[in-house]
């Protein structure tokens, strides 16, 4: 081959090259990101984790098409993700400043993503979240930047036949069981034998799950995640006694063989076959497992562990990313989706807690003596949001790997101890996270 | 002619490399506003601090120690037995190959299942000694993970290099053990003296092979174990994926890929000054 021909390949290679990057600068300067304009109608992206459930997705998929029907200026263009690689999908995406203009993002990453610059304020009306619950809400450095439909309240689901012949008390709202209590249910429950495993805490979950789940148990033993004051270290609150008898007690539930170091796959249907005596799980999980036991289920709050019973607090929010190049248009798109009655659809159709009071007086459930009425009062009496600071995702992932090493059998102080330096170190190597 | 390959390499291999390099003396994130800083050697001090990263380093030489031989030689016997000249050797050629072009995701996912305290292995373990052994609860005893975690990674890779056993085998020509056999040698003489001479290049490209694949261990760790239970499965590549993008401390991950990097360097080197060809 002569070498004319090997240049003029080589050149031609390096146009190529270079107008590919010139076509993605063109695409970006012309439109940020997350939005395009033709024939006047400017199309946003909408990103959801509901990929893999067509429940929740079908409501998501009402609300865009309700709003695309609703005016013609705007369409907005639905995308739906798989929620296990929702959150790498995100990440990945803000750092490539290919963030869509509306996303949901699970509640406790909001101050994070917000502390980074990947969100921008909602900057809506105050009026619209008048009657919105706080626990559903992303307000970060005074200013709202994402809201939620639905709060889900965790909760023990037992059945009271079972209970109440083996003399063991029915906890309520107001009276959960108490630590002695509760290890007395178990012990009863253990020895008359008829459970694969007495009690299912979802030891077989990863990710967010551990900290949502147990990080509320963590509390009610008098410990935290981060020092709720300053939000600076997580020294004495992560590792100091209280901490480390938490820590016991978890293991020591395996070591008394009340529960699996790795649960079923799903819970729930462990716990309507028959599998499981007690299992703590979601509102989400209420439908099935009601129309298995009827009234003999009641849904009952963890125990109160020495610093009273509590739930985690948060679920998925919506939130508008800071490059958006349509910004109004997203707005709309976020005021039209908080009229009521897509509050009350998500409530109905999914069993959650909605997010909105106002929503309540259509939703026979979630009346004074409605069947779910307990969610509502569980996330108003005991619910906790994780902690509010951009250092979130460090301290779950650790927390996650702390769970994981207690539940395995690692010695609590120094899993703890780890944990704790490790989130301190971080904190103080991203400038305390300031603002 | 060379310019696509020139650019791939460049967008795909120089740039991340020369990256990783750069963003380990910082302290970067995936997500933050505050821009990255030159923080000198302070992941790497961090780094060796890291229990985290000892057991990571123990565990993927643990792993390579073990899977280099055993991979090596079980692929060797295979090659063998279907290298014979008997009924089928199609079939069982075909069947050791299946489970290679299964994605690892998709037998890490069916092996867990095996594996768990009520699955196929524990059960057949009853079975075979009429109830008198109990398997564990193998992916979640420490002792037993990263074992259970090897087993399943021969079984899944051996077919691979049984096939480039069996091209070496291929190119020893007939004319060699038909003469060996005139001179009246016994089996293990043919495969001492003309077979094993014959696979000197072969070996050195599976030695290389699985070596670096073996150190690469992750997709297993990812979808059975997470690195646990107490770190007795985490990896180098892991903890990389896990501290960057997970904890979202891209500086540190570059500086855990840095050393994964030079290590690998390291036992490379060593592969080739050991099977250099002698004069």
């Amino acid at each position: 081959m002569s070498h004319h021909r090997i240049h003029r390949r080589i050149a031609a290679a390096v146009v190529l090259v270079a107008a590919s990057s010139g076509l993605v600068a063109c695409s970006s300067d012309s439109s940020g990101t997350g939005a395009s304009t033709a024939d006047g109608v400017t199309t946003l992206k909408l990103w959801t984790h509901n990929g893999g459930n067509a429940q929740e997705l079908a409501i998501n998929k009402q609300v865009v098409a309700d709003f695309n029907a609703s005016q013609s200026k705007y369409k907005v263009d639905l995308q739906a993700f798989p929620q296990a690689s929702y959150n790498d999908a995100v990440t990945a995406a803000a750092a490539a400043k290919k963030l869509p203009c509306v996303l949901d993002i699970d509640g406790p990453n909001v101050p994070n993503w917000a502390w980074a610059g990947y969100l921008a304020p909602l900057d809506l009306p105050e009026e619209t979240f008048k009657d919105q619950l706080p626990s559903t809400m992303g307000k970060v450095d005074d200013k709202v930047y994402s809201f939620g439909h639905y709060d889900v309240a965790l909760n023990m689901a037992v059945r009271k036949s079972v209970l109440t012949t083996i003399g063991v008390r029915v906890p309520t709202i107001d009276k959960p069981w108490t630590r002695t209590e509760f290890d007395a249910a178990l012990a009863k429950l253990k020895a008359g034998g008829k459970y694969r495993y007495t009690l299912d805490l979802g030891t077989s979950g990863t990710g967010e799950w551990l900290p949502y789940a147990y990080s509320p148990l963590l509390q009610s033993f008098g410990g935290d995640l981060i020092n709720r004051s300053d939000y600076k270290s997580a020294a004495d609150v992560l590792n100091g006694p209280k901490a480390i008898e938490w820590a016991t007690w978890m293991r020591s539930l395996i070591a008394n063989g009340y529960m699996a170091q790795k649960s079923g796959a799903d819970g729930t249907v462990d716990f309507v076959n028959g599998k499981t005596a007690i299992v703590y799980t979601g509102s989400w999980a209420a439908d099935a497992i009601t129309k298995k036991y009827g009234g003999d289920v009641a849904f009952v709050p963890p125990p109160d562990l020495g610093n009273g019973a509590k739930i985690g607090g948060g679920s998925w929010q919506w939130g508008l990313s800071s490059d958006c190049a349509a910004k109004d248009g997203a707005r709309e798109y976020l005021k039209f989706s908080a009229q009521t009655k897509y509050f009350v659809e998500y409530s109905q159709k999914l069993g959650l807690i909605p997010g909105n009071t106002a929503a309540v007086d259509q939703l026979p459930n979630f009346a004074a003596d409605g069947k779910y009425r307990v969610f509502l009062e569980l996330a108003q009496k005991y619910a906790v949001v994780r902690p509010v600071t951009p250092a979130y995702p460090f301290i779950s992932t650790t927390f996650q790997k702390a769970c994981q090493d207690i539940l395995a059998g690692g010695d609590p102080k120094k899993v703890l101890d780890k944990a704790t330096s490790d989130i301190d170190n971080n904190i103080k190597s991203n400038g305390d996270y300031q603002f | 002619m060379a310019s696509p390959a020139v650019v791939l390499l460049v967008v795909f291999f120089v740039v991340p490399v020369a990256l990783a390099f750069g963003l380990a003396f910082t302290n970067a994130r995936l997500i933050s506003r505050r821009p990255a800083r030159v923080v000198g050697f302070d992941n790497f001090v961090q780094l060796f601090g890291d229990p985290v990263f000892w057991a990571s380093l123990r565990n993927t030489l643990y792993f390579a120690a073990v899977v280099v031989p055993v991979q090596a030689g079980l692929a060797l016997v295979l090659a063998l037995l279907v290298n014979a000249k008997v009924r089928g050797r199609n079939f069982f050629r075909t069947v050791y190959f299946l489970p290679v072009v299964t994605s690892m995701v998709v037998v890490s996912l069916l092996w867990r299942f095996i594996y768990q305290p009520d699955g196929l292995l524990n059960h057949v373990i009853r079975a075979v000694s009429f109830g008198h052994w109990q398997g564990t609860d193998w992916l979640n005893n420490p002792d037993t993970a990263m074992p259970a975690i090897i087993v399943l990674s021969i079984w899944q890779a051996v077919g691979f290099h049984m096939i480039i056993w069996l091209s070496g085998l291929q190119t020893i020509p007939p004319e060699l053990y038909e003469a060996a056999e005139l001179d009246g040698t016994s089996t293990w003489q043919r495969f001492r003296f003309v077979t094993w001479p014959g696979l000197l290049a072969t070996r050195t490209f599976i030695l290389v092979t699985i070596t670096i694949a073996a150190l690469s261990l992750f997709t297993q760790i990812s979808v059975m174990t997470q690195g646990g239970p107490l770190d007795r499965t985490t990896t180098m590549v892991f903890m990389a994926v896990r501290t960057g993008y997970e904890q979202q401390q891209t500086g540190y991950a570059a500086a855990v890929s840095l050393v994964f990097f030079v290590f690998v360097l390291l036992v490379s080197a060593v592969q080739r000054f050991v099977t250099r060809e002698k004069d």
